[in-house]
């Protein structure tokens, strides 16, 4: 991406011609789309014309101390005006301002020509104080009368009448792909700059005469109050007033009412104190901010588009086509200058066809679909993604005001007794006390966030999930990083959501999302959880690797621990795991097969991870009958590596899950003369090696030990040196202890396992009970269990 | 006047009029109305064009049926293709309707869908180029006279829309031949030391398949000379039973199958599974699935309910049940033996088996994929 400047094109070169007639009787009432680029064009045009003395524009005037800043050198827009209540970051609204925001383009032009400029609209103080949350725009009035359904979307209603069935297509033909076309230019360059506002304000006066507010009640307090401010401006500017407003308030500014009416109007009006700063913004928030169709208020879809129509300086269909296919051949697909050129004549030709004037973002994208993208929709997602939304990524000049996010901070820090220490220390929180669990909570939060205050350590001494050990330390340079969080949001936790909702959309890798939902679960973000666990459920669907899905689990399984110690909801997690090991047990048997040494140590992993996994989810009874169904087929396939095959009988034999005799009988297939030395000597090791208590079970069941030692006398000698890493790894892991028993009862020779067999009772122990053994464990027994019954 | 008759009476009795046939009022009336520009030797404007594809109301009141069902968008996107006189390549799976759009398309804008080249793995050269009669070549010696023209050779000369169906079908070096006439807009004649240059309003609708395995891929060469429409599957569940149950209703009846009043719910369940399965999620938008390897399309649908019908009338009851779709449902899914089998086991337990009102299906799947 290029680097947005903040040039201003069209003729910003108005020379000073002091005999200039004022346009219009009274003030020039400029409507504008919020973020319509040629809504932009226009108010510059017409600014330029008519040379005001003041420029008023709509935006909280709680943000006029900090208008100055809109021209300082480190501004670079898309930024955002915020506002928010002093004692409750977390109630607050923004003001996002594109470069091609026509409020912005006016800002600027006042800025550079010194020429006062000021904020008209209700003070945020205001509509602050009113519970809902006003965003630019009209958006508040949901509250008020609960029933959206019943506004008037003022730009629909004109599109209606115009036969155009897109609404915001019909303003993009009207006011949007507008340039100094030649009829403008003939009009004389004054009438040509007003034309557009006249006619658009003379539709607006239709609208609102047929709909007053049009359901949206807030409006009229909020035109009072610009009325006010709009007289007070014409007593000390005279009549070169020019304002900046959405088209809808136009009439409403026009109009004729009494100062006493306006201010009964804005009587009693709740209020909060409030605070302002300018945050940086991007256009994918641009993007993100409302739903499409609801008025001008709301967002954009295409701001990257936008701006690109905003600094063409002509041409923008070949500069945009240009740029698409520069993006594509980034991407290593091969797209030629020919194409560039049929793909804008088909643009062209397309909207002729439609019936348009100018080939807008529908034309161009279907003119690239099907020249330069052979008819597929994955590499126009591409160009969706970087060039019509776009990457821009907005920057504030260090002397603005603090974020919220800041104040949140230093109160929550406040609150939990804990102060940014410049100097190391370690934290030992108890999460069952209520204040460690919400200074953990914090602390999750502020790494979610970026904010590394503090770094987990394994904990000392006890393995408790109740217990969490930190490392605590604050740099200077955090401040930053909370400042650059603050994109995010006003408070810890809604900041914290919206990165994490964020960054589950983003994510590409199962692992990232599974890590990221184990945090949101130890950070407590709820309202993120749902985001999260659908990108995890996606993921998990199309990750074609069973492998990603098998290492997934255990992580999943863990959280939902997590989740039990903070009392937290894990319903959804809980469903998303069990998903997840339905997904592991169709697909890990084809998995298994044909797999190397090392491929077959990993998987070995795997499986005792998912299946100690398994057992902890809430499913875990149905789930684990499944899971058993898939060990036995791993157990009875030839092509799975001996080391597995051991593994998945030995899984089901600690689970009880194999019927009696049936591991021996296992055993013996896996050791018959028929199998290869190394292959028997990989299934020992996956049966009874490692820390997995195998030993024990070789001393306990003799029948096995039996099977063993028969197998290990019977092994060729010239094979004998190829096993003998193997079964060195397999049996040297084992406790000193257990192997010098198994030394013992082998030197006792296999005639030890003849007898066991003929025993009845559990296998591995002998027949009978030693009443006074048992007799001795039971008073035990009945403290363990609190005197119930034994 | 005998003979134009006898013409016009084989015309209507044939057993599929040509589109220009059928619907010559519809393009009378529009043709009528239509008051825009037209591009040199089109029959209609390219407005009126597409109106003839997607129906609508005329000013007097004829009706004009629609004759694609699907996005605006495509039919605008292609016409306008053909009036920016760059060749149109309709792409898509089977049963999209890319030849019942590309003969419309021919009919409306040049009055005659009959200038067509079937693309085959036996295509030659002479199919795109011209070919000799030898009789007179013998003869005569080589002349204009003993040259037999290909269906594009007449489009260039006239001025028409040629259509080539199956495109990627054809050997890749009879493709190539193409692209002098893509390019340049002539076809050389080094026997006569002639050559045929295209009337303006020649143009060139080539359709082809884009999930077949073994198709000759386009050179990239006589791609660039195309503008690429993808003509999408049936856009909503209802819309695609729709044309399964209209379409198994017609083969049935010539196969003599007994009708299934039943049948609806079988095919909407075949439809579901065969749309969620392409589409990669469920029908409530709420889990994402894998897509099996292979194509899935209505078409498919259609031939595994027909299946199911026969089943069920040979060997059942005569109503269609689960147990007859899924072997047939196994089958489409399944082609790769590996992958696609994971992909359809997933879908089997994580989807179909919590579903309500499923569970026959379920277990017939079951039984079957065992």
């Amino acid at each position: 991406m290029t680097t947005q400047t903040a040039a201003l094109p069209g003729g910003t070169a108005g020379a000073g011609r002091p005999d200039r007639a004022w346009p219009c009787e009274g003030p020039l009432v400029l409507g504008v789309r919020h973020h319509g680029p040629g809504s932009a064009r226009a108010v510059l045009a017409a600014l330029d014309a008519a040379e005001p003395r003041a420029v008023l524009v709509e935006g909280p005037p709680e943000g006029n101390a900090l208008l100055p800043l809109a021209a300082d050198e480190g501004m670079v827009p898309p930024v955002a005006l915020l506002a928010h209540a002093v004692d409750d970051p977390g109630r607050a609204a923004f003001w996002p301002f594109a470069e091609f925001s026509p409020e912005w383009v006016a800002i600027r032009w006042a800025l550079a020509r010194d020429v006062a400029v000021r904020f008209i609209d209700l003070p945020a103080a205001h509509s602050l104080a009113a519970a809902a949350d006003p965003s630019w725009g009209d958006e508040e009035d949901v509250a008020d009368d609960g029933e959206p359904a019943l506004r008037v979307d003022p730009i629909g209603v004109l599109a209606e009448a115009a036969g155009y069935d897109d609404p915001e297509r019909w303003w993009e033909d009207v006011m949007e792909h507008r340039r100094g076309t030649e009829a403008t230019d003939r009009a004389g360059p004054v009438d040509g700059a007003f034309a557009p506002f006249a006619a658009v304000g003379e539709a607006m006066a239709a609208l609102r005469e047929r709909y007053g507010h049009g359901g949206h009640a807030h409006d009229l307090v909020r035109e009072a109050h610009m009325r006010i401010q709009l007289r007070a401006a014409r007593r000390e500017f005279g009549e070169e007033v020019a304002v900046v407003c959405g088209a809808w308030h136009v009439p409403a500014l026009t109009a004729r009412s009494t100062a006493t009416a306006d201010r009964a109007l804005l009587k009693g009006l709740p209020k909060v104190r409030t605070e302002t700063t300018w945050v940086p913004w991007t256009h994918r928030r641009l993007a993100r901010l409302g739903a499409p169709g609801r008025g001008y208020g709301a967002g954009i879809e295409s701001p990257g588009w936008y701006a690109h129509l905003f600094s063409a300086p002509d041409r923008p269909v070949e500069r945009w086509m240009t740029k698409v296919a520069g993006l594509l051949r980034d991407e290593d697909r091969a797209v030629s200058s020919a194409h560039v050129i049929e793909a804008v004549r088909l643009a062209v030709t397309l909207a002729a066809v439609r019936g348009r004037p100018l080939a807008g973002l529908g034309e161009t994208t279907d003119a690239i679909r099907a020249v330069m993208c052979d008819g597929s929709d994955v590499p126009l997602a591409l160009v969706r993604d970087r060039l019509t939304v776009g990457d821009v990524l907005g920057e504030v000049p260090d002397t603005a005001p603090a974020v919220p996010l800041q104040r949140d901070l230093a109160r929550l820090q406040r609150g939990l007794r804990l102060k940014p220490d410049p100097l190391e220390r370690e934290l030992e929180l108890d999460l069952r006390k209520d204040t460690d669990a919400a200074r953990s909570r914090l602390l999750h939060r502020l790494r979610i966030l970026g904010v590394g205050w503090g770094s987990p350590e394994s904990g000392r001494g006890s393995t408790g999930t109740f217990r969490e050990t930190w490392r605590l330390r604050w740099e200077p340079e955090l401040y930053v990083r909370v400042a650059e969080a603050g994109v995010w949001g006003t408070t810890v936790p809604t900041a914290a959501t919206a990165k994490a909702e964020s960054q589950a959309v983003s994510a590409t890798a199962l692992a990232d999302v599974t890590s990221l939902a184990e945090r949101c679960l130890l950070a407590e973000l709820p309202d993120a959880l749902p985001v999260v666990m659908r990108a995890l459920a996606d993921r998990a669907a199309l990750d074609a690797d069973v492998g990603h899905l098998a290492e997934a689990l255990p992580a999943l399984a863990r959280s939902l621990r997590y989740g039990d110690v903070r009392a937290t909801d894990t319903a959804a997690l809980g469903e998303v795991a069990a998903g997840l090991a339905e997904r592991v047990c169709v697909g890990l048997p084809p998995a298994c097969a044909g797999l190397d040494a090392d491929a077959a140590a990993a998987m070995r992993d795997r499986l005792d991870g998912v299946h100690s996994a398994i057992g902890l989810l809430p499913q875990a009874e149905e789930l684990g009958g499944r899971w058993a169904d898939v060990l036995r087929r791993i157990v009875l396939r030839d092509a799975v590596p001996g080391l597995i095959r051991g593994r998945a009988a030995r899984l089901l034999l600690d689970d009880g899950r194999l019927a009696e005799g049936e591991a021996a009988r296992l055993m013996g297939l896996a050791l018959s003369p028929g199998t290869p030395p190394a292959g028997a000597a990989a299934w020992i090791e996956g049966f009874v090696g490692g820390a997995s208590g195998g030993g024990m079970l070789l001393v306990h069941d003799e029948r096995l030990l039996g099977l063993v030692d028969a197998w290990l006398t019977s092994v060729p000698a010239d094979a004998f040196t190829d096993v003998l890493p193997l079964l060195r790894r397999t049996f040297s892991a084992y406790e000193p202890g257990v192997r010098r028993t198994l030394g013992e009862l082998a030197r006792r020779g296999p005639a030890a396992g003849g007898p066991v067999r003929a025993e009845t009772g559990v296998p591995g122990f002998g027949s009978g009970l030693d009443e006074q053994r048992a007799d001795a464990v039971l008073s035990v027994l009945r403290v363990i269990l609190q005197e119930e019954r034994v | 006047m005998t003979v134009t008759a006898t013409g016009a009476d084989i015309g209507s009795e044939a057993l599929r009029p040509h589109a220009e046939d059928a619907f010559a009022d519809e393009l009378a009336a529009l043709a009528a109305a239509d008051d825009r520009p037209r591009p040199a030797r089109w029959r209609l404007s390219p407005w009126a064009v597409a109106t003839y594809l997607l129906g609508g109301t005329l000013p007097g009141g004829t009706l004009i049926t629609p004759k694609y069902v699907g996005p605006r968008r495509i039919v605008e996107v292609a016409v306008t293709t053909l009036a920016t006189d760059r060749a149109l390549l309709l792409l898509g799976v089977p049963g999209t309707a890319k030849t019942w759009v590309s003969e419309h398309l021919a009919a409306a804008v040049s009055g005659d869908s009959t200038l067509l080249v079937q693309g085959t793995a036996g295509t030659p050269e002479e199919a795109i180029r011209y070919g000799w009669d030898y009789a007179q070549l013998l003869s005569r010696g080589p002349s204009r006279d003993a040259l037999v023209p290909s269906p594009v050779m007449r489009a260039m000369a006239e001025g028409a829309t040629a259509r080539v169906e199956e495109l990627t079908r054809v050997p890749a070096d009879v493709q190539d031949t193409l692209i002098t006439i893509l390019s340049e807009k002539t076809l050389p004649i080094p026997e006569l030391g002639e050559e045929v240059q295209a009337v303006r309003g020649f143009n060139l609708i080539a359709t082809a398949n884009d999930r077949d395995r073994g198709v000759n891929d386009l050179s990239s060469a006589l791609r660039r000379r195309f503008n690429t429409v993808v003509l999408p599957l049936p856009a909503t569940a209802e819309a695609e039973v729709d044309i399964v149950s209209r379409r198994v209703d017609q083969l049935g009846r010539s196969l003599d199958l007994p009708a299934a009043p039943e049948g609806i719910e079988e095919i909407r369940r075949v439809v579901t599974v065969f749309r969620e399965l392409r589409d990669g999620v469920t029908s409530d938008g709420r889990t994402k699935l894998k897509s099996p390897s292979g194509t899935l399309s209505t078409a498919e649908a259609i031939s595994v309910v027909t299946n199911g019908l026969a089943l069920a009338a040979h060997f059942g009851d005569g109503v269609l049940r689960s147990g007859d779709v899924a072997a047939g449902i196994l089958g489409a899914v399944v082609r790769d033996p590996a992958a696609d089998r994971v992909v359809w086991q997933e879908y089997l337990e994580t989807v179909v088996r919590e579903r309500d009102g499923w569970k026959d299906f379920y277990r017939a799947c079951r039984e079957v994929s065992a």
